[in-house]
């Protein structure tokens, strides 16, 4: 059965900008009715360019933010509520852009230990979780390294490391790539779908790389602290105008599938890899054309 | 625009090494050999992993490291001989260093980017032209020119950096990433005013770049890094061509190139490999249009 | 250049020293410091440099790297050096030149106080080579947790401590980013007098600043996000425990002091 896992109805939130006497200046409002809901074990993207609301969300999630108006539920637990401050955070966990300004200690296997030391996990048990942790993310060979000496990407998969080390049941990315070479994003995104598959843990990934949410399981794309479209990636890649019109991207397939559309060759929406143009476009061939197919 | 490769017009680098901690634990050979020619008015995409030597590369060609052996000519003349005016080579080699935003400091966005003609030590006049003429040139609209740089959005503050270092009136403007950190139409708008200030201007460019789509849509010239070497040099097409020896250092073409290779392994007639979108879209449509009954 | 400072570094190999309950490295210290200015007499210098040099060679960091290390402190040195020479009127006059007069004794007591001061920056470094701040901060905030009943935030300080070693890396890093991209600029921070220097630094301090209150504020929303909340129910990875090498380390400790402060009535 289907459980839900984080939830937000009717999420607003507003920044108050006050000038030198404390007097409102001006009212921002960064999100505006936002209801989303991810289930347990999802992996869902939110897309949106920069300003768009998406950060604000995962602040909320994690209870880094109040809301203005509405509410936000993490295992059914009201991120208002105090009480529950502390369970939110141990189950929904967040990874953020900057590797550098999120490791806390200066040996990896110790800031991997600064979430379980926090919330008073004894000492065996914190090593243990540390020693999985690590080969969760594949990153033990380094344990005993300063975090200065390693790449971007190893960066936050140490990062990672430190979240799961406090066993949630859901991560929150935040931009994780957005700092990275090639090499680095795919090192994490690879780490991000394992978690998903082999330890179950349910994933919202905040990004504005299309490649990165093709795999995923459902994509929210947000535009000025709205909700503008959901769905399954191909879905959402099958309308190349209006998510430009939110100045975002499609792959290069989907592109040309699409140019190609509009110069009058019949090719299907949404095709989203190089073997799924190929066989559209030879499919498509074959039925028109008379060609070399 | 013109591009010429007189010698006495262009940056020439003759077997440049480069060597830091020499004789150390941390001894580590950045540069290996490097020999090129740079015309004048040329546009270069440098690509290569982190870590491969292109950030070394390109300081180097500013002055602000010095080779260990080999030698650097700027329009005939050695960069390395003492004498040689290093400020002045400084501002016709113009170098915006990645997240270039994070180095404004002035409480405007006028004397920020006036900050380059400044040290010049040019009159008052040219200054405010220069400084003008750069705001204009980098896209930078009128209503921010009295802002603080800080409260600009992401794009607009690097506009502005931009401006800073265009406002010295390079002949060569090498850019490290510009388009790090912004969102896909955030990295369109850069991308395209780099091009602009290359046909304008009359201004040689160097962009370091990640991102294969982009080189190949921009550059006229790729230069390869690995581990310090020139690993190939030519034109998009030529180096995107062996896209089997830059898959074995870990790099990859543009996905319409893998896309070319899969439809005439599938068998789709196309004369030659695309490089870019565009020129895919091309490609296809006289396919499509030849083979239609 | 501005990274080859090495001070305040942790050195990361496996030794005796390295291996010592961080409560005995920070009291040594103190001791030795303490011991550094206690004894009088050449012998208390032979001693206290034969036992630098014998702690150096079980910790495993390379006397080279330590040296390396000296850099920063050169000109302080320097400048303590030649206040003993000019300052001192003492002994026989070696040389005069109009108001210059320098003594023997100038020269004997400036060349003592140089040793010392290399002992004294030695035997801190060796701490933080040997020690990770994590330890150190662990050590700090369980020796001084006396203190917490007169209401002194020693785990808040011992935090504070760990956090700015984390960053000194990564910020003396980002200067050099950003001092080469002003130079870049045409800014010139080598040359020129006095104020035209300081004021050169203003391109370079405002965007450090900017940045470290960036860093600050994700490093504050990063921690809380990891359920940080000061030191209340707080559990350790690696929680201190005197062992019986510790007990042989003071013991060793006591005896260089006590050999040390009794040298000086022995000659």
């Amino acid at each position: 059965m289907k459980k839900s896992m984080l939830r937000t109805k009717n999420l607003v939130f507003e920044y108050i900008r006050r000038d030198e006497e404390g007097n409102v200046e001006d009212i921002l409002r960064a999100l505006d009715d936002v209801s989303l809901e991810v289930q347990k074990g999802e992996f869902v993207a939110i897309l949106g360019h920069n300003g768009s609301g998406k950060s604000t969300v995962a602040k909320h999630i994690n209870a880094l933010l109040s809301p203005t108006e509405g509410a936000v539920f993490v295992n059914d637990m009201d991120t208002q509520d105090e009480e529950h401050l502390w369970d939110i955070r141990k189950s929904a966990g967040m990874v953020f852009q900057n590797p550098d300004n999120q490791i806390i200690a200066t040996v990896v296997e110790e800031d991997v230990a600064f979430g379980p030391e926090n919330v008073g996990v004894p000492t065996e048990e914190i090593w243990r979780r540390v020693e999985e942790s690590l080969t969760a993310v594949g990153m033990t060979a380094y344990r005993t390294h300063s975090p200065n000496k390693l790449s971007g990407g190893q960066k936050q998969r140490v990062a990672i490391a430190g979240i799961m080390a406090m066993r949630p049941d859901c991560i929150i990315l935040d931009e994780p790539t957005a700092m990275l070479d090639p090499v680095g994003r795919k090192e994490v995104m690879k780490t991000v779908h394992e978690l998903n598959k082999i330890e179950g843990v349910t994933i919202l990934l905040i990004t504005h790389y299309m490649d990165e949410v093709i795999d995923a399981d459902r994509v929210i794309v947000m535009d000025e602290g709205k909700i503008v479209m959901q769905g399954t990636p191909r879905q959402i890649f099958s309308q190349v105008d209006k998510l430009k019109g939110y100045r975002l991207d499609v792959p290069q397939v989907t592109e040309l599938a699409y140019e190609l559309k509009k110069q009058g060759v019949p090719m299907p929406d949404g095709i989203l890899t190089v073997e799924e143009f190929t066989a559209a476009y030879t499919a498509v061939k074959a039925k028109y054309g008379q060609g070399s197919v | 625009m013109e591009t010429t490769r007189d010698l006495q017009e262009c940056m020439v680098l003759d077997h440049v090494n480069y060597v830091y901690g020499e004789g150390t634990a941390y001894e580590k050979h950045a540069l290996r050999d490097i020999n090129l020619v740079i015309g004048k008015g040329e546009f270069i995409g440098l690509i290569g992993h982190t870590g491969s030597g292109k950030s070394t590369l390109v300081q180097h060609l500013n002055g602000l490291i010095a080779p260990t052996s080999g030698h650097i000519y700027y329009r005939g003349n050695d960069i390395c001989a003492a004498g040689f005016n290093k400020k002045e080579l400084r501002s016709k080699v113009g170098l915006v260093f990645q997240y270039p935003e994070h180095q404004l400091f002035e409480t405007t966005v006028v004397k920020d980017v006036a900050f380059g003609p400044k040290n010049m030590g040019l009159p008052q006049l040219e200054i405010d032209m220069g400084t003008f003429a750069a705001l204009k040139e980098a896209g930078v609209s009128e209503e921010l020119y009295d802002a603080s740089p800080f409260e600009l959005s992401g794009g607009q503050k690097r506009r502005v950096a931009i401006a800073g270092v265009l406002a010295m009136q390079p002949d060569i403007l090498i850019l490290d990433e510009p388009t790090a950190g912004l969102d896909p139409r955030g990295r369109d708008e850069i991308l395209d005013r780099i091009a602009q200030i290359h046909a304008e201007g009359n201004r040689t460019i160097i962009l370091v770049s990640h991102s294969m789509e982009d080189v190949a849509k921009y550059a006229s010239r790729l230069i390869v890094m690995k581990e310090g070497s020139v690993f190939c040099d030519g034109t998009p097409k030529e180096v995107f061509e062996a896209y089997k020896d830059l898959e074995k250092i870990g790099l990859a073409a543009p996905q319409v190139t893998y896309l070319s290779e899969a439809l005439r392994q599938a068998g789709v007639a196309l004369p030659h490999n695309a490089t870019t979108l565009e020129e895919a879209k091309e490609l296809l449509l006289a396919d499509w249009k030849g083979g239609i009954r | 250049m501005i990274r080859d400072i090495t001070i305040g570094q942790y050195y990361p190999v496996d030794s005796p020293i390295h291996r010592l309950d961080p409560r005995v490295k920070l009291a040594g210290t103190m001791l030795f410091l303490v011991s550094l200015f206690a004894f009088s007499g050449y012998l208390g210098y032979v001693i206290a440099a034969v036992f630098v040099g014998i702690v150096i060679k079980i910790s495993k960091v390379p006397f080279r790297y330590i040296v390396r290390g000296l850099k920063p402190v050169l000109i302080l040195l320097l400048f303590t050096l030649l206040f003993n020479v000019f300052l001192t009127r003492e002994g026989k006059e070696l040389f005069s030149w109009g108001i210059i007069h320098i003594y023997d004794q100038g020269l004997i007591i400036a060349g003592l106080m140089a040793v010392r001061l290399i002992l004294l920056v030695i035997g801190t470094s060796l701490m933080t080579f040997t020690t990770t701040p994590n330890q150190l901060t662990d050590g700090l905030e369980k020796g001084l947790r006396g203190l917490k009943k007169i209401k002194v935030p020693v785990h808040e300080i011992a935090m504070m401590m760990s956090i700015a070693l984390r960053f000194i890396p990564i910020l003396i890093e980002e200067t050099d980013k950003i001092m080469k991209a002003q130079q870049a600029r045409g800014a010139d921070f080598e040359s020129g007098k006095l104020l035209q220097r300081a004021k050169a630094l203003v391109p370079l301090l405002v965007p450090l600043v900017v940045s470290a209150f960036r860093r600050a504020n994700d490093l504050a929303l990063a921690m809380e996000a990891r359920c940080y909340h000061g030191g209340d129910g707080r559990t350790k990875m690696k929680p201190l425990k005197y062992k019986k090498r510790d007990a042989v380390a003071y013991l060793i400790l006591f005896g260089y002091v006590g050999l040390v402060i009794g040298s000086g009535f022995l000659f």
